[in-house]
């Protein structure tokens, strides 16, 4: 086969967000990830005989929330169906998820590429259905355990149309799915935890035809980077079967990322028939415009929006109100920043991205659990502002603050840290040091103009040590500037 | 529609159920006779018909989400056929 | 004692005339003595069921008793009891001790009923004789070689028996009517959601409803009382106020509109049952009622659609039985699959798979259409029969089975003859609707019942009418030989 055909990807997704309800999906039992094996699995979960499910409405609403915020149909009547198969963490031996009429139909999000591009990505549904438990393969010997903690935690599949070209545009739409799902709050986007998960069918075609390549489905993708990873390899793999002369495969493939690679897991042949239909433990449901309309209010700004507002009400660079917008906890608390700063936001936005930051990291905590409130970082930032403290001093207070001695004000007036700014005693402080200092003096003047500037810096250290770190740089600066002539 | 012999190993592969070889002649005879009973309904014309998965019209009721149940593995498990610390057991699977 | 109904019982114990510990004492007696005979249960509780009667005494004697305190019953072994054997009529689950209370069982605890034990059924209640049974066929207690019929066949055996005052039933395609007719009692189907299925072993779940077997309309009425009502845990349960079924028991029949269809009647039906049946007719019309002929056009179709529904939803409700977290797993495993495809073979019996392995291949890729989905459709049709008759007539009589009791073995080999013999009963299933079983005559010396069906959750209707026919007939009084 010709090897000079250019290759075109064809990328479609499937994530599975687990929603942050605090109960099943099907029953009463709690949704808390990482208690002990099978504490959370109650007889519905089990899948005791005689036991029957019912819908967590919670569930319903947040699906209802995705579908609306991908300007997507919401359903007036959708289906629960059986998904049958066997397997040990499937304790019914079916799946309660949507078969034929789902709750979210045809939506759409735009996505936007490192080269400033913009791309409509189609989503062709997202459906509610239970999550299955987990087989732990070791530590039992010749055995796998089953922990159903998690079978019946509710989760929204959302399935892309086959839209994306590249690992790029993947990856970009994956993130804003992930973006729209925080923000919503119906899930908490942990990949680690499985809380946001993602499954991928890629497939190549001849740059120009019309007609889809055979796909494969790689699964077990739990991080952005191994996602990209693995779509790449599998692209480089698909390119590589086709030019030398054989066929892909449909088949479901596992990425490893230890080897960085796919491998396969289960052909089609091997495939199982789901038998698919309407659960008869369950009726349909069905959602009226009412509570559509209701659901749709309560809806907060989504991310698009918050990035395009900031940058216009609060005059923030492209970057910032990317980095700012990127959880909506932060873009909160960076707005109610700006609120109490008197609406400071080009300080607000480099503390929150700056310092904040450093020090939630440090801690390995997030924004909600900050050891600042917003309203505490916005009186500081006020007082830089209005001259009370210096930057330099701003660090010393955040730091303070963090530590929980109180707020700007308080702990500007305890340590004594206010600026000092009158002009009387910046002076003594300028002809105090001029005077402990003749042989300085003498070499500043009669050093060049432009040799000035390094040497002052010496008496600007020596004031500021005198003052410790209160006179205000710009008055002693100039005052020196003065006298020193 | 008469089944075939491969037709019940299929089937019965899918609902995991075991069928010895000498057994297999006794399921396509009573099943192909089941399936013939039923294939009377071919003769109704259903085009315009809408499947009816529920005798009651009715539509779900949704529950409020609160937790409700609390941790009854001891209990639960004690009916289990394998367990080993709080772990639900089957032969080593293979993934 | 054991010859009252509950409503006598009920008087009885609030006079002290006994005790519900002697009443209950007296009848696993009586249990004790026929049952290696009948095999009517497959757990006796004599323990438990002493303690229950020891409270109901005590809330007797407080003045705290309603109409079931102290009464004792038997629950059909398809309804989860914590702490106790629930088999489901399966090897498949002889060892299992279900952890938690059916909501039924729950309300007729609360009631203050007394559990004798749990009685013998078709295996998952897939059967019309009780033969499917792990533990051996029910005798019918008129000729003990025949069978009850099924699948609530040692309940409704125990009450004929006087094994217990009443029982409980759960009926997909005439597991209540069926055997309550073949023992010559009463029994009650209700209206799909009204009775909670929560417990209940599901075998069909859009068919299956629980209700209860009685010697009497009236005691059925008193049951049901307790039974029925909204259950937060089965969505399918009804939201409909549960009303005083007692209080238009004894309405008058005058003006009622009796449906008859023609296609009950339609030459093919035996003359023996047949002639009890009209003879049934001429009494409700001495009563007042008008009779007129009806059309229900696609019953025949019903049985078809039935075993289609019925096997597709079996076959994924009993997926869950797999040897992982209860009942039975097959000995040293070799992996996952052999675990798997050897604790379903050996746990589940030969009707069992033939229905699991009906059902997959009904919803198999490629025929689910043809099977499946044509057969929800007839369903809609027959539905739309019965909505359609009831709008002319109050309700639709005919024979509830068309044939009396079979002999053992009858039918061992021949499912479909078995299948045929529902034609009668699942189309009330399909259609969600109520239906009353009442002992009505003889042919050949067995009980022969009439089957009343009405509209949807007109249960009142259908035991005033019942109610009505007892107090003009005595039916429902003849006992079998030997256990008068």
């Amino acid at each position: 086969m010709a090897t000079d055909i250019k290759w075109e990807t064809v990328i479609g997704l499937e994530i599975h967000a687990q929603l942050a309800t605090k109960s099943k999906i099907f029953s009463g039992a709690a949704t808390t990830y990482g208690a002990d094996a099978n504490t959370q699995a109650c007889a519905v979960d089990l899948g005791l005989p005689g036991v029957l499910p019912v819908l967590n409405q919670q569930a319903v609403e947040m699906a209802i929330k995705f579908g609306l915020a991908v300007d997507a149909h919401i359903a007036d009547k959708s289906v629960f169906a059986r998904k049958n198969y066997f397997y040990p963490d499937l304790p019914k031996g079916y799946q309660i998820s949507q078969f034929e009429l789902p709750i979210v139909g045809n939506g759409d999000i735009e996505i936007q590429l490192a080269d400033g591009s913009k791309k409509i990505i189609g989503i062709t549904r997202a459906h509610l259905e239970e999550d299955a438990g987990k087989s732990v393969h070791d530590g039992f010997f010749d055995n796998t355990g089953v922990d159903l903690n998690r079978a019946g935690t509710p989760l929204i599949e959302i399935v892309s149309e086959p839209d994306m070209r590249s690992a790029e545009e993947a990856i970009a739409y994956l993130k804003k799915i992930h973006s729209i799902v925080r923000y919503l709050k119906i899930c908490d986007g942990n990949m680690q935890e499985g809380s946001f998960r993602c499954d991928a069918n890629v497939s190549i075609r001849p740059m120009g035809q019309e007609e889809l390549g055979t796909r494969t489905e790689l699964k077990n993708l739990n991080s952005f980077k191994f996602i990209e990873q693995a779509i790449n390899y599998e692209i480089e793999r698909q390119i590589d079967v086709i030019e030398s002369g054989a066929e892909v495969v449909q088949e479901t493939r596992l990425y490893d990322p230890n080897k960085n690679e796919t491998r396969t897991m289960r052909s089609k042949e091997e495939a199982n028939d789901y038998r698919y239909f309407p659960d008869p433990d369950l009726l349909p449901v069905c959602i009226d415009q009412e509570t559509i309309e209701a659901i749709k209010k309560e809806l907060p700004e989504l991310p698009d929006a918050k990035r395009e507002r900031f940058i216009k009400e609060f005059d923030l660079s492209e970057y910032d109100s990317d980095v700012i917008t990127a959880s909506r906890d932060q873009a909160e608390y960076f707005e109610d920043t700006v609120n109490a700063a008197n609406g400071e936001a080009k300080l607000s936005a480099n503390w929150v991205m700056g310092e904040l930051s450093a020090v939630l990291n440090k801690n390995n905590t997030d924004i909600t659990n900050s050891p600042v409130s917003a309203e505490m970082l916005g009186g500081m930032i006020k007082r830089i502002k209005d001259n009370t403290i210096s930057s330099k001093i701003a660090k010393q207070v955040f730091e303070a603050m963090c530590n929980g001695k109180g707020n700007a004000d308080e702990i500007i007036d305890n340590q004594g840290l206010k600026q000092v700014t009158d002009t009387g005693a910046i002076e003594k402080l300028v002809d105090d040091v001029i005077a402990a200092n003749p042989d300085q003096v003498k070499q500043y003047q009669e050093s060049p103009a432009d040799k000035q500037g390094k040497l002052i810096g010496f008496f600007v250290g020596q004031i500021m040590k005198q003052s410790k770190g209160k006179a205000n740089p710009q008055q002693v600066n100039q005052l020196l500037q003065e006298k020193l002539k | 529609m008469s089944l075939e012999k491969s037709d019940i190993d299929k089937i019965a592969w899918l609902a995991r159920i075991s069928i010895s070889e000498e057994d297999t002649p006794n399921y396509l005879h009573d099943v192909s006779n089941i399936l013939e009973l039923v294939e009377k309904m071919n003769n109704v014309d259903t085009d315009n018909i809408e499947p009816l998965a529920h005798p009651l019209e009715i539509t779900a009721r949704l529950r409020d989400d609160k937790v409700t149940e609390t941790d009854q593995r001891k209990h639960f498990q004690e009916i289990a056929p394998a367990v080993d610390n709080g772990h639900y057991l089957v032969p080593k699977v293979i993934e | 004692m054991y010859k009252k109904t509950i409503k006598q019982l009920s008087s009885a114990l609030q006079n002290k005339d006994f005790s519900s510990e002697e009443l209950v004492s007296s009848y696993l007696q009586r249990c004790d003595s026929h049952n290696s005979n009948l095999n009517c249960f497959i757990s006796l509780m004599p323990e438990t069921a002493i303690a229950q009667a020891r409270s109901a005494d005590k809330k007797i004697q407080n003045g705290e008793a309603g109409p079931l305190t102290g009464i004792p019953l038997a629950h059909k072994d398809i309804f989860c009891t914590n702490g106790t054997k629930t088999s489901c009529g399966s090897s498949m689950l002889d060892n299992f001790i279900a952890p938690y209370d059916a909501t039924v069982v729950t309300r007729l605890n609360e009631a203050g009923m007394v559990t004798l034990g749990k009685t013998n059924m078709d295996e998952f209640a897939m059967g019309s004789t009780n033969e499917t049974s792990f533990y051996g066929a029910v005798k019918n207690p008129w000729d003990t070689a025949r069978v009850p019929g099924g699948s609530s066949g040692g309940s409704a055996a125990a009450v004929a028996a006087k094994l217990a005052p009443v029982a409980t039933g759960t009926d997909t395609g005439g597991s209540i009517r069926q055997p309550a007719s073949l023992c010559g009692i009463t029994g009650l189907k209700p209206t799909y959601g009204r009775v909670s299925r929560y417990g209940m072993i599901a075998y069909a779940s859009s068919l299956d409803q629980g209700g209860p077997i009685t010697q009497t309309a009236e005691d059925a009425a008193i049951m049901l009382n307790a039974m029925a009502g909204f259950d937060e845990r089965d969505s399918t349960s009804a939201e409909q106020a549960v009303e005083d079924y007692t209080k238009d028991l004894n309405e008058s029949l005058d003006g009622l509109k009796i449906g008859l269809p023609k296609q009950y009647f339609d030459g093919q039906l035996d003359a023996s049952i047949e002639s009890v049946i009209q003879a049934g007719v001429k009494q409700l019309e001495k009563l007042g009622a008008n009779v007129k002929e009806i059309e229900l056009p696609n019953s025949e179709l019903s049985i078809p659609a039935y075993y289609v529904i019925a096997s597709a939803e079996c076959s994924s409700n009993l997926a869950r039985f797999d040897g992982v977290r209860f009942g039975h797993r097959c000995d040293d495993p070799e992996d996952l699959t052999d675990l798997y495809l050897r604790s379903r073979a050996e746990g589940f019996g030969k009707e069992v798979k033939r229905r699991i392995i009906t059902g997959t291949y009904v919803l198999s890729a490629g025929y689910y259409d043809a099977y499946y989905l044509k057969a929800q459709k007839l369903r809609r049709m027959i539905r739309d029969d019965f909505r359609s008759a009831l709008e002319d007539v109050d309700v639709i009589i005919g024979p509830t089975a068309p044939q009396t009791a079979f002999k053992l073995n009858e039918f061992i080999d021949d499912p479909i003859s078995m299948y045929l013999s529902d034609i009668y009963t699942v189309s009330v299933n399909l259609a969600g609707l109520p239906a009353i079983s009442v002992p009505a005559g003889f042919a050949n010396e067995l009980p022969v019942g009439m089957q009343i069906i009405g509209n949807y959750f007109a249960e009142s209707r259908l035991l005033n009418i019942a109610h009505q026919f007892q107090q003009a007939t005595d039916w429902h009084q003849q006992s079998p030989v030997g256990f008068d």
